[in-house]
């Protein structure tokens, strides 16, 4: 089955909430070689003003594929997972994801465009903290075609 | 640590960069840090079958680590505002040894008013380019 390009413009439900832990920030932090010690020491975190230890700048992805997940895995959509590269990633945070936080993800499709055989989806994460937008999560995935 | 102010940088400043060993532990590592568990980051029967040359760094992994040259830098890693990239060659990882990847930064713009400095990273593999137009936006004080 072909990619779904009628999936444009939609938006799926939003995901089960997904606490955020010090100790998860801290093997992320130790996977990535992020040194600083507000990844591990929360009076650290705290004397620059964070609730909790923070977490790197791209932790949000963790939880961004769980949304991403939905897309790939529905059914409707027709999307070869061992066919998919990742193409583009970006990140905007309003503030760092924390120790702590009860993050509930909203996955939205902003794109689909067919070039070469290839398809260039664009998905878009927007967790949320209390209601908060704290980070969006945008992937660029490219599905690529049969022949490709 | 003290966070850097945005009046002590100019367009064109360099970064202190690293080089860091990228092996199949590392993949792993990153793997069960990151809930990521496609198997063409560690097996390398299933990464060949793809059509890839062996096993491949996660993108993620060097899009996490090449921050790390952003926020040590800035002096705090709660200070990016945005960071984006593109996927433009893999870090491959072979069984034996691993491989090398270098890291790097240079400042792009700053922008006194708002004090948000923008940085381009750059992750290279055996001379070729692993992230394209990586941009991290930092709020300096």
């Amino acid at each position: 089955m072909p990619l779904n390009v009628q999936a444009v413009g939609l938006s799926y439900p939003p995901t089960a909430p997904y606490v955020v832990s010090a100790a998860k920030i801290r093997e992320f932090a130790d996977a990535v070689g992020a040194t600083d010690p507000a990844h591990r020491d929360a009076a650290v975190a705290r004397e620059r003003g964070y609730g909790d230890v923070i977490a790197p700048p791209t932790f949000a992805v963790l939880i961004a594929q769980q949304c991403d997940a939905q897309f790939v895995a529905d059914p409707d959509m027709g999307v070869d997972f061992s066919r998919v590269v990742h193409g583009q990633q970006t990140f905007q945070h309003h503030r760092p994801l924390t120790a702590g936080d009860t993050v509930i993800g909203v996955l939205h499709v902003d794109s689909i465009k067919l070039v070469a055989g290839n398809a260039m989806v664009t998905t878009r994460s927007d967790l949320f903290v209390d209601d908060e937008l704290v980070t969006t999560a945008t992937s660029m995935l490219v599905v690529r075609g049969e022949d490709a | 640590m003290t966070v850097r102010t945005a009046t002590s940088v100019t367009k064109g400043d360099v970064l202190p960069g690293r080089t860091i060993s990228v092996t199949r532990a590392t993949l792993v590592r990153y793997a069960g840090a990151s809930l990521d568990f496609n198997p063409i980051h560690w097996d390398e029967r299933t990464a060949t079958s793809v059509g890839l040359p062996d096993v491949i760094a996660h993108g993620m992994f060097t899009m996490g680590a090449a921050a790390t040259i952003a926020t040590e830098w800035a002096g705090d890693s709660g200070r990016v505002v945005s960071y984006t990239t593109k996927f433009v060659g893999p870090v491959v990882v072979p069984h034996d040894g691993g491989a090398e990847v270098i890291l790097g930064g240079t400042v792009t713009a700053v922008d006194l008013e708002t004090r948000r400095v923008t940085v381009e990273l750059t992750a290279t593999c055996e001379g070729a380019k692993v992230l394209g137009r990586a941009l991290a936006v930092l709020q300096l004080d």
